[in-house]
């Protein structure tokens, strides 16, 4: 187990902790866990470097930043200098990044040293690591499970203690759900509130950075340095709305929506269960909570899936095998350079995706389902307004089951089944957490809280009181 | 088809019971400091192969476009031009086909709401005097892709990816253009306006206005089937490649054939189209909205104030010029001739006195801009301090001090000195060019050319009056061209 971000923080710059021996802990835990295959690969010699320059820093008595000498692990879709940058795709196999992504630029501006990269489906296009083109990650609870995915490698790293926190990216659940099935703090923010540059995109309009914790301060604590506007992307939301640590505190009091549609669906035991725990121990500490209905909920995952695929059938597209990336060397024309390049280099749910994406997206298809999963993505949007007017927050469980075991899901669909509770929040763009419920004899559970757009501040503060009263002993 | 075959069409009569219809999409490229979509060097002329891109142009994984301000800028500037506004909402949409030379996999461009709709183009044919308004169905903002380059007998390209993501502005007119000539006025006009809103560089040798044509016939009120020809880079290919066209087409379907509906190229040393690739099977090109670039909302206050900033257009000079009596071929001769000097020759004409106005016009496109296409190097300073003399000099002429040809003299001569004279009415006496009106002079050297032309004195005797310019000619000659032209006719008609 790994103290508090702030805990650690204050060790270091106070001289009672040296980064070196932060990074040689998480060295050796990775090497320890490493039949878990979280990890794609480790940056060991860089970051003892860093860690060397930090404690040089620190005894001359210069200031250091908010998170110096703290190792962190980024999911290998976050562009970094050092090594390479895969998706965990052949694809990107040995593709080395120019340029890094903003989130990693701000943490390390901070002194937090990124000493691995962590497995993930392949362009994050799955609920389980089982699509990495490289290996599956065991779940840190019973490696005969999946830990959830896409940002499954992110959420198994910081459940085995390897770093006191992870980044990854949350399009469709790919935080929320790995989290829920590794007992960790799973935080996707509101669309925008961090930049997307260097992240190697899966669905623009949902595509989302946020973090893996073992606590909610944790979570708080990177996001209010990774989060705020980016001129390097223009979707990101003006700075006044980051996290900020100096707003978050302990509410007593809320109007929390229990979404009613979440409830309706085959639920496991336990997760029926850690969300009856939550809600009696929310009741019980004084918050008002009622069902509430949310009607276009249902058609999230059909609407998720149509647009999706569509995003994802565009921004695959760069990688022609012309530049960088899996190139086919043999091809005799241009045509087939295209076709085999792309046929050998993407495993089959990226091709998945792009035959459906490319099929809602073809004239005379557009209409019939591109269009018209927008318009119901805008009526949801407005449904969750609507909410949002008479709840401060929702509350439902993160996925429907725990984690299930290793290619035990045949069916893709019944693999897209899995996201149905987390979908509508990316659709959406408003912001959810997903916080691990005690309970005895079980694999780990979530709960799901949501706000509205823009309530980031509001929701960690949420976060942290609901937190402390799942773990309050009774 | 042979040059023969060629010529017969062109005299035949049922070329004249084809219509010709003709629409153009024009792109231009914006004179943005840097590209549409990223901080890389936007001015790809001369540098070498991919020095001008960064990780947004060459689409590496996590690289996000960021729109350029100053290319919307341009975009209302440019809309203005085209007597159209810009849309307070227009957005960015994705548009996939798979070429080397475009790195994303697709074109950032706008699809189906543009940055401008409506709007048209004045164009003025000056043979038969008529004035045209082609109407433009809109105008959006798209990224330009890189360049292809095959070397010769060699197994493989090349591609440069220093023009991929230029902004461009394509212009589609709608199909009121009905002629060759049309085609042309409408290309040079749009050209005008570019330049004149300041748009673009307007460099057609490097392709910063390329014009894809495209061209039906009919006999009937149905549109005939259309063929597109792409990449036309100057006036005179557009029209050579539009009477191409029409003629190619005509004979097709008098030959009981019928046109393709099809993409063409232009050769430029053949004055012939090609055939590059069938459109019947339409492309598919999935368009999407661009997630990464939000929607372009401007609010009025923001589009009327560069409205405001926009310079002069031509027709705001044709129109002020038409008040002071200009026609409109005398019009956009000074427009073009304000281009290449770009001196305020417009703006001192319109802050001449009415009278001056025409005259001095005529000066400016009769004797000082030939001067001038010769001289190299002439600054505008010393443009402007000869036209400070113009007014004087015109009331020296009207004084008949001066006549015309000693007048074309002087204005060259003032272009040759390096200081303007103090007293241009000595400086014109020093030279010797003041006007002879002694008539009793005059006589006796009429009564000489008369006695040394024996045979065409003769001639206008018995009533051929074009000889007396010849005789005229000659007295002038022997006057040093001093003399006052319509005294010296009087006289030799006196004689008579």
């Amino acid at each position: 187990m790994w103290p508090s971000l702030s805990a650690l923080a204050s060790d270091i710059n106070g001289g009672k902790v040296k980064a070196v021996d932060l990074v040689n802990k998480a060295l050796k835990k990775i090497d320890e866990d490493k039949d878990y295959n979280a990890i794609i690969s480790v940056y060991k010699e860089s970051a003892l470097e860093k860690a060397q320059k930090i404690d040089e820093l620190v005894k001359k008595g210069q200031k250091v930043g908010k998170l110096a000498g703290i190792p962190f692990i980024a999911k290998d879709n976050f562009l970094t200098i050092e090594g390479y940058t895969t998706a965990a795709s052949n694809v990107l196999k040995n593709y080395r990044a120019v340029y890094q992504s903003t989130a990693v630029n701000l943490l390390e501006d901070q002194g937090a040293i990124c000493i691995a990269k962590s497995n993930m489906d392949a362009f994050a296009h799955g609920s389980s690591t089982e699509n990495s083109d490289f290996f599956t990650t065991s779940n840190p609870y019973d490696k005969n499970r999946v830990p959830g995915g896409s940002s499954g490698g992110s959420a198994a790293s910081v459940a085995l203690s390897m770093v006191p926190f992870s980044i990854g990216t949350d399009t469709g659940g790919s935080i929320r759900q790995p989290a829920s099935f590794c007992g960790v703090v799973g935080y996707k923010p509101t669309y925008g509130l961090v930049s997307r540059s260097g992240v190697i995109a899966m669905a623009s309009s949902t595509d989302t950075i946020g973090t893996i914790t073992s606590n909610v301060l944790d979570a708080v604590t990177v996001m209010d340095i990774i989060s705020g506007q980016d001129k390097l992307d223009s979707t990101t939301l003006p700075s006044k709305y980051k996290i900020d640590s100096n707003k978050i505190k302990i509410i007593k009091k809320a109007k929390i929506g229990i979404i009613k549609e979440y409830l309706d669906y085959g639920l496991d035991d336990q997760v029926r269960e850690g969300l009856s725990l939550t809600i009696a121990k929310l009741k019980n500490a004084g918050y008002e909570l009622e069902e509430v209905s949310i009607k276009s909920l249902p058609l999230a995952l059909a609407v998720y899936y149509i647009l999706c695929p569509a995003e994802v059938s565009s921004n695959l597209s760069r990688y022609d095998g012309q530049r960088y990336g899996y190139s086919e060397a043999n091809s005799l024309d241009l045509e087939s350079s295209y076709v085999e390049s792309r046929t050998n280099g993407f495993g089959k749910e990226a091709k998945r995706r792009i035959m459906i994406g490319t099929y809602v997206l073809s004239s005379g298809y557009y209409e019939a389902y591109y269009k018209k999963a927008q318009l119901v993505r805008t009526k949801l949007i407005n449904e969750f307004n609507e909410v949002f007017n008479k709840y401060d927050f929702l509350i439902g469980p993160t996925v429907p089951t725990v984690a299930f075991e290793k290619k035990s899901k045949k069916d893709p669909l019944e693999m897209y089944l899995n996201d149905i509770m987390t979908v509508a929040i990316n659709l959406t763009g408003v912001p959810a957490i997903s916080l691990p419920v005690p309970l005895e004899n079980s694999l780990p559970v979530g709960v799901q809280l949501i706000a509205n757009q823009k309530k980031d501040n509001e929701l960690l503060s949420l976060a942290l009181s609901v937190e402390e009263i799942l773990n309050r002993e009774d | 088809m042979s040059n023969d075959r060629t010529e017969s069409i062109l005299n035949s009569a049922f070329l004249k019971e084809y219509v010709p219809t003709i629409g153009i999409e024009c792109h231009v490229q914006l004179k943005t400091v840097s590209k549409l979509f990223s901080g890389a060097d936007n001015n790809a002329k001369e540098a070498p192969p991919n020095t001008l891109i960064n990780h947004i142009d060459l689409g590496l994984p996590g690289a996000l476009p960021v729109l350029n301000e100053q290319a919307v800028i341009l975009a209302i500037k440019a809309a203005k031009a085209l007597n159209s506004r810009a849309s307070n909402f227009s957005k960015f949409d994705r548009k996939h086909y798979f070429y080397p030379d475009l790195p994303m996999g697709y074109q950032i461009s706008q699809f189906d709401e543009p940055i401008i709709l409506g709007g048209y183009v004045n164009i003025y044919d000056p043979i038969n005097q008529r004035a045209k308004r082609i109407n433009i169905t809109r105008a959006h903002l798209e990224a330009d892709a890189g360049k292809n380059i095959h070397p010769d007998k060699k197994n493989y390209s090349l591609v440069d990816l220093n023009r991929a993501g230029t902004p461009l502005l394509e212009i589609v007119s709608e199909p009121d253009m009905h002629s060759a000539e049309e085609a042309r006025l409408y290309a040079e006009k749009l050209y005008l306006l570019m330049r004149y809103a300041d748009v673009t560089e307007g460099n057609l040798y490097y392709g910063n206005m390329r014009f894809d044509v495209n061209v039906s016939v009919s006999k009937t009120n149905e549109l005939g089937t259309r063929a597109e020809i792409k990449n036309l880079n100057s006036f005179r290919s557009v029209e050579r490649a539009v009477n191409y066209e029409i003629i190619r087409q005509v004979k097709l379907l008098e030959d009981g054939e019928r046109v393709v509906q099809e993409t063409r190229g232009f050769n430029d040393q053949e004055g012939t189209t090609y055939s590059l690739r069938s459109k019947e099977n339409a492309d598919d090109y999935r368009y999407m909205p661009d997630p990464d670039i939000p929607p372009i909302i401007l609010d009025d206050s923001y589009i009327d104030k560069y409205e405001d900033e926009t310079n002069h257009l031509p027709d705001y000079y044709i129109d002020k010029l038409r008040d002071l009596g200009i026609d409109e071929v005398s019009s956009y001769i000074l427009l073009d001739y304000e281009l290449e000097e770009g001196a305020g020759i417009l703006e001192y004409v319109l802050s001449l006195p009415k009278n001056s106005v025409k005259p001095i016009v005529n000066w400016i496109i009769n004797i000082e801009s030939p001067i001038i296409l010769k001289l190299a190097n002439i600054t505008n300073n010393k443009i402007n301090r000869v036209h400070s003399l113009y007014e004087d000099l015109l009331s020296i002429s009207q004084e008949g001090l001066i006549n015309s040809n000693s007048i074309k003299e002087l204005i060259k001569k003032l272009f040759e000195m390096d200081k303007p004279p103090k007293d241009l009415r000595l400086y014109i006496k020093e030279l010797g060019l003041i006007q002879n009106s002694d008539t009793k002079e005059l006589e006796s050297i009429v009564k000489k050319v008369v006695e040394d032309n024996p045979k065409a004195f003769n001639d206008l005797k018995n009533g051929e009056q074009k000889v007396i310019g010849f005789l005229i000619g000659q007295v002038m000659k022997i006057s040093n061209g001093s003399a006052n032209p319509s005294i010296v006719k009087e006289l030799i008609e006196k004689l008579i």
